[in-house]
């Protein structure tokens, strides 16, 4: 079975080029490109009338409400609303509840998602067990039930010693550790950034300086350990000269930014607005403005969307009371493609912070155009503008801090191995 | 001057003019209430409820006054009998309130914001009376008429506000008044109560009372809230009252005729010495609480009218008025 991917504008986050031709699909993989010539009879063509193809987008850090919470998300939705939103591979988040923390719950899950979703769900498991930051989890063993990296998500190893063992004891696996880099002290009930906005709204607040000592610390271990280590979310200015020292030292380190530090910022807060309440908080648009420069200097090398679906009872709550997060996964790409238009970012390196980096840093043989690569490609037109209505996310949850705002940019078809889950096919 | 907000939920809202309307007003309803009888219709056949999620004795006191005194119906409800006991949400106990069709609510919330929230989810006019750290406007406000009233202006003014700032809606609230009224603000308190990224928002910061209170005209006092002090963010209550308890040598470093403020309750010999406190001379504490009837009367007397004015257009209500001096107010 061929599909032809006719008449795209190609981009190659892995060439950094953007060049006109076809996609030929092959039983489910990329098999090669040609410029216009003959197609085998065969062969099924869609014409993609000069719009833009790329690798489908790699999301590291999803949370699933499932188990636990399934009123907030379920893997059907999540599902739906990934595809929709250009993502091909969830990577999803532990904290869940129960947290994923032990084989058993881990191969519920997996088979779970694949009965429910077509879009490639890839957990990680907690670093701890039950997210205590006390026992390393069986790293051994829920490796080979499928986890891909490990983390306890938005809770910090507090202790050095426990940190260093779960360290040590990933790399003997060759597993990622993903760090939630916070000093758990000053980051305690913080709902805002310190700093002018903060006060005068009178919210309890975490200094900058905060993030800043998580990830040094980790990093030290890191270098101690020889560890892999990816930051999930770096946030401020401060973040950005200690992990490029790391990466210039050669450390096996990574970084991470979610899509809402890099579109918007604590100002967006306004009067209390809890749909911008996110984890860490927003930062000034001086935070903003140094992510999205170290994403094109790629000393921040992946993009989340830090997924996270909230009910409406959960965000209608005094502004510290309120639950963090936001749904995105199908707003990434549109809001990310901020940066594009406004010159920050061109497509090839938007797709290598949402597609081709998370990809490798993980082993996954996906987020590329290269022949025998899975054929997971999304088409999209980057400059179709539309203002969001958080009702009509396929997201079960809502909480989109978008909502009302003007986006450009749209999915029109998501394919995973050749097989199209998003687009014509499902009534667009 | 007209006076067109909906809610009173922060002075960060509020025009110079919609402050000094309220001003103005309230000046009225001061002399209205030193007479023998006090009883007005501006309010008549009106409901108001106070909601006190925080106890408060004085401030909910006040505004029950203000609203008796206009002549509205004044219920009570404090959360300590509340069904929030019961786990009822905010919205909630919102939308039921709202329900009985309230014309004024007045609530006070320890979460900064949850006036904001309430507010969005009902009909009626909203005054905030507290929430959290956030801000605490008529207390601004009836500070900032006790300074008028005793320093015959409320602008061109060094004012000082010592003590836990991180912790106080009032130093906020006041903050934004004097500001916007073009008055000097100083803060003065330990670096872990006043924070120093108060200088981007134009205010001075000490952490010497005697340099920061030289050549002020007002000292407003801020008392030190025991039960907000998470961690320790100061040493012991001797060492704050030694070196920021307002006593007669640090006083003396501000002007001659400086004034004496605090929004109460006061922590005696914590934050102020008992002797500057009952010094009718400096202090204006007791006045202080005398203003806050008459402008909490004269927030309710224009909420009211811009809800007349808003919803009931072509309606039978008849103009306006109240008893003292109406011809002051547009």
């Amino acid at each position: 079975m061929t599909l032809v991917l006719a008449n795209a504008m190609l981009v190659d986050p892995e060439a950094d080029t953007v060049s006109a031709g076809s996609l030929i699909v092959k039983d489910g993989k990329i098999a090669g490109r040609d410029s216009g010539g003959e197609h085998p009879s065969d062969a099924e063509v869609i014409d993609c009338n000069g719009k833009f193809l790329a690798p489908g987008i790699v999301d590291i850090g999803v949370k699933i409400g499932e188990p636990g919470e399934r009123h907030k998300e379920s893997f059907r939705t999540a599902g739906q609303a990934a595809a929709a939103g250009g993502i091909t591979t969830i990577v999803t988040r532990p904290d869940t509840n129960p947290p994923l923390d032990n084989p058993e719950t881990l191969e519920f899950y997996v088979r779970k998602a694949r009965a429910a979703t077509a879009v490639r769900v890839r957990p990680m498991a907690t670093l701890t067990k039950g997210r205590q930051g006390k026992e390393i989890s069986e790293i051994g063993l829920l490796s080979d039930a499928g986890a891909v990296a490990f983390s306890d998500c938005d809770l910090p190893v507090r202790d050095a010693r426990t940190m260093t063992r779960c360290l040590a004891y990933a790399k003997q696996f060759g597993k990622l550790v993903v760090g939630h880099p916070q000093d758990p002290d000053l980051s305690a009930n913080a709902a805002a950034t310190a700093g002018s906005f903060a006060f005068m709204k009178g919210l309890p607040a975490v200094p900058p300086v905060a993030e800043r000592m998580g990830l040094e610390r980790d990093l030290a271990l890191v270098e101690f350990t020889g560890a892999g280590y990816h930051a999930d979310q770096l946030t401020v200015a401060d973040s950005i000269s200690v992990m490029e020292r790391a990466l210039d030292a050669g450390l096996d380190v990574s970084a991470g930014v979610s899509v809402h530090h890099l579109t918007l910022n604590e100002l967006d807060v306004s009067d209390f607005r809890t749909f911008f309440k996110v984890k860490p908080p927003l930062r000034s648009e001086e935070d903003r403005q140094a992510m999205v420069h170290a994403v094109s200097k790629g000393i921040i090398s992946v993009i989340s969307s830090m997924h996270t679906p909230q009910d409406e009872e959960s965000k209608r709550l005094p502004f510290a009371q309120a639950a963090s997060g936001a749904v995105a996964l199908e707003t990434t790409l549109p809001a990310t493609l901020r940066l594009h238009h406004s010159g920050d970012l061109s497509l090839p390196a938007l797709f290598r912070a949402l597609s081709f980096n998370p990809a490798r840093r993980l082993g996954l043989n996906c987020g590329r155009l290269a022949v025998g690569t899975p054929a997971d490609v999304i088409l999209f037109d980057p400059d179709v503008p539309f203002v969001l209505d958080r009702f009509k996310l396929k997201s079960k949850s809502k909480n989109t801090p978008f909502d009302n705002q003007l986006l450009q940019g749209r999915v029109l078809r998501t394919f995973v191995a050749g097989k199209e889950i998003h687009g014509s096919c499902c009534g667009f | 001057m007209t006076f067109l907000s909906r809610h009173l939920l922060g002075i960060g809202h509020l025009s110079v003019g919609e402050i000094l309307t309220i001003l103005d007003l309230a000046e009225t309803y001061v002399e209205f209430n030193r007479r023998p009888t006090k009883h007005d219709a501006a309010l008549a056949g009106k409901t108001q409820i106070n909601i006190f999620f925080e106890n408060s004795t004085r401030t909910q006191m006040s505004f029950e006054l203000a609203g008796k005194r206009l002549g509205a119906d004044v219920m009570n409800m404090n959360a300590g009998t509340s069904s929030l006991r019961k786990g009822e949400s905010l919205i909630d106990t919102a939308l039921t309130l709202n329900a009985m069709r309230p014309d004024l609510l007045v609530v006070r919330h320890p979460d900064s914001g949850a006036v904001n929230l309430l507010a969005d989810k009902v009909n009626c006019s909203v005054i905030n009376a507290g929430d959290g750290n956030h801000e605490h406007p008529t207390q601004a406000l009836l500070d900032a008429l006790t300074i008028r009233r005793r320093k015959g202006k409320i602008h061109g003014l060094t004012v000082a506000i010592c003590g836990d700032i991180l912790h106080s809606r009032v130093a906020r609230s006041n903050m934004l008044v004097l500001s916007k009224l073009h008055n000097r603000v100083r803060m003065i308190g330990p670096a872990t109560l006043v924070p120093r990224i108060l200088t981007e928002l134009g205010v001075e910061v000490f952490d010497s009372m005697q340099e920061g209170l030289r050549g002020v005209d007002v000292v407003m006092m801020l008392r030190l809230q025991r039960e907000r002090m998470t961690g320790a963010s100061i040493p012991s209550f001797r060492e704050y009252f030694h070196l920021y308890g307002l006593d007669v040598e640090k006083l003396s470093h501000a002007r001659q005729d400086a004034i004496v403020m605090h929004p109460g309750p006061m922590n005696r010999g914590v934050e102020i010495d008992g002797t500057i406190a009952d010094d009718i001379n400096r202090s204006v504490i007791q006045e202080q609480v005398e203003m806050g009837v008459a402008v909490r009367m004269a927030v309710m007397d224009l909420l009211s009218r811009t809800r007349v004015e808003s919803t009931d257009n072509g309606s039978d209500s008849a103009p306006k008025r109240h008893a003292a001096g109406s011809e002051t107010v547009p």
